[in-house]
């Protein structure tokens, strides 16, 4: 009900709003616009011509599909940990009742709190203790250990919501543990863990500053972007992929927000 | 019971998974120990094992004639991080995260302010969208972005061209220090893609603590007869305030160790992040790569004590 709004939004607010809302996307667009353009050595604006060419380009690159394939293979793992050890971690909390619990949550948060580059270097660093060689496995791990937040803000906002009085019916009614949670938790869940699943996938198959530390010779694709940026070959192709990267990312995120929406729990917050 | 629910078998006592469940439920503590113990374990032993173990080396010092690292307990590292090169470097990076946190708030808060308090439920929908989808899209594609934008050849020299502000640009290239040869290669440059990239991070929780701000206290400030720009200053800014605290502590940490947008678009002057790389890679250097990766670790944990008593933690 707008009428029920104090006061009208001025000019002044609308056009702010707006313009911030332009900042957050209009350089997205040129990377679309770029991927067509016929010039390959410089950024040269506005584009001389244009050209579907790079897509085809892309699509023959031997290295662009082996660094799609290593991502989506550590983007899965690294979220089939997460969703086990974040939901773990959710029903812990959410049942506890002793100290330490501010420390814990602390615990969970730190890997996207602190620096990607001092998680990535640790990392590093203890794989050279313990002797482990780079492998796709260093890259998971890495990967799994920032996305346990975002499965877990999930899982435990839901859980936050749902009547613990639902799970004491259950077993009052004869479920025991493991029916009730086949049949009364999981139901409950199942839609956070799909969105909390969706968003750690996105932030594994997006993951840079702590995979260049726990990669060796292997590329995910970011870090073949990266090194695209640093030593450009064709430009377009890496709009190209970079297009691709916008699509592969925003689906999951949009599904997860329709999962989702009802509830706003989809808390993005950290990265 | 509906007819087309089926009935779910109630397995004997003395089957397994019933056993087992009374055991658990006559002992809260242990199920509690069974759903903590593969979490713990992965981050309290992997994660932050290999955390501490790296930060201790900033303990050790490094022998400077074999390069090799010296496990005895001593002060030596930091004292070789606080000379003048390295004081102007946190300078700089501090520094930097200030004015982005700043600049951020100010361009979160009008798009938090409409979202929250006059967008309609859809309009509503098409901002959150609009932020989270930035927010969780590649991290490295938004940098490229703004590459095009600001190369020499790019798209703002292009439009200053066009608009005849080529002098403009150049006056803004010619200011000392933040200037630069283009804007791709000067502070300007990285202090914008800073704020871009970390601007949703300010805008969420900022519009969080907008709209837990009563409706009724607002008309009853209205009521006691204060305009609409002393009921903003007097009521709705103080109870706004933690969720700005909370959007900057993201901004603030982030900018602090981000070593990829300084390197891509940037002067040659490095920042913390930059210089715990190069320590760590080709310097081989891990006692004062350690040492300088307590830095941004102790500023952040005095901003967050800060940010505590300001009550930054509830509007998050």
């Amino acid at each position: 009900m707008r009428s029920e709004r104090i006061g009208r939004p001025s000019l002044g607010l609308k056009l702010a709003a707006l313009g911030g809302i332009m900042f957050l996307h209009v350089p997205l667009g040129f990377i679309i616009l770029y991927a067509f353009s016929t010039e390959e050595r410089s950024y040269q604006f506005p584009p001389p011509d244009l050209t579907l060419d790079w897509f085809a380009v892309a699509w023959g690159r031997e290295d662009i599909w082996a660094a799609i394939g290593l991502s989506v293979q550590v983007a899965l793992v690294a979220t089939a940990i997460a969703l086990v050890l974040g939901t773990l971690f959710a029903a812990a909390l959410f049942r506890w009742r002793h100290f330490g619990r501010d420390t814990l949550t602390l615990l969970v948060i730190l890997p996207i709190a602190l620096p990607g580059i001092i998680t990535g270097i640790s990392l590093r660093s203890a794989y050279g203790l313990a002797g482990i060689d780079f492998s796709v496995w260093t890259i998971v791990i890495g990967h799994a250990t920032f996305c346990v937040v975002v499965v877990y803000n999930n899982v435990i906002a839901r859980l936050r919501r749902s009547s613990p009085s639902m799970f004491e019916a259950s077993m009052d009614l004869g479920a025991d543990s493991f029916q009730t949670f086949r049949y009364v938790v999981l139901p409950n869940i199942a839609s956070a863990l799909l969105a909390g699943g969706m968003l750690a996938f996105a932030l594994s198959f997006d993951e840079v500053i702590v995979t260049t530390f726990t990669s060796g010779q292997q590329q995910t694709l970011p870090i073949w972007m990266l090194s695209e940026l640093i030593r450009p070959r064709q430009r377009p192709v890496t709009n190209v992929v970079a297009c691709f990267v916008i699509a592969v990312t925003f689906i999951p995120i949009l599904i997860a927000y329709y999962l989702t929406r009802d509830t706003h729990d989809v808390s993005g917050m950290g990265k | 019971m509906t007819a087309s629910a089926t009935a779910i078998p109630r397995l004997p006592d003395d089957s397994w998974p019933r056993r087992i469940s009374r055991v658990l439920f006559a002992h809260p503590g242990l199920l509690l120990f069974l759903l903590i113990a593969p979490p713990l374990a992965w981050l309290g032993i992997i994660y932050l094992g290999s955390l501490f173990a790296f930060l201790a080396h900033s303990l050790f010092s490094i022998d400077g004639f074999t390069g090799q690292i010296v496990y005895e307990v001593s002060l030596d590292t930091f004292d070789r991080l606080l000379t003048a090169a390295n004081l102007d470097v946190i300078a700089r990076t501090v520094l930097m995260a200030t004015a982005v946190t700043l600049t951020d708030a100010a361009i979160a808060f009008p798009i938090a302010y409409y979202a929250a308090r006059y967008a309609s439920p859809r309009a509503k929908a098409f901002f959150y969208l609009a932020v989270m989808l930035p927010l969780w899209s590649s991290y490295l594609v938004r940098v490229y972005a703004w590459k095009l934008v600001l190369a020499r050849e790019g798209i703002i020299p292009w439009a200053a061209e066009q608009l005849h502000l080529t002098w403009l640009l150049e006056a803004v290239l010619g200011i000392p220090v933040i200037g630069g040869a283009t804007l791709s290669t000067s502070y300007i440059g990285t202090w914008v893609v800073f704020c871009y990239i970390w601007l949703p991070f300010m805008i969420l929780p900022i519009q969080a603590s907008l709209e837990r701000v009563p409706r009724t206290l607002v008309e009853a400030s209205a009521d006691l007869g204060a305009h609409g720009g002393t009921t903003f200053r007097k009521v709705i800014l103080p109870l706004a305030l933690p969720g700005v605290v909370a959007g900057s502590i993201f901004t603030f940490s982030l900018t602090l160790g981000d070593y990829i947008i300084p390197g891509i678009i940037g002067s040659s002057r490095p920042f913390i992040g930059q210089v715990v790389q190069s320590l760590q890679g080709t310097a081989g250097d891990i006692p004062l790569a350690a040492a300088f990766s307590v830095v941004p670790i102790l500023v952040m944990a005095i901003y967050l004590t800060i940010a505590k008593r300001l009550g930054a933690f509830n509007a998050l």
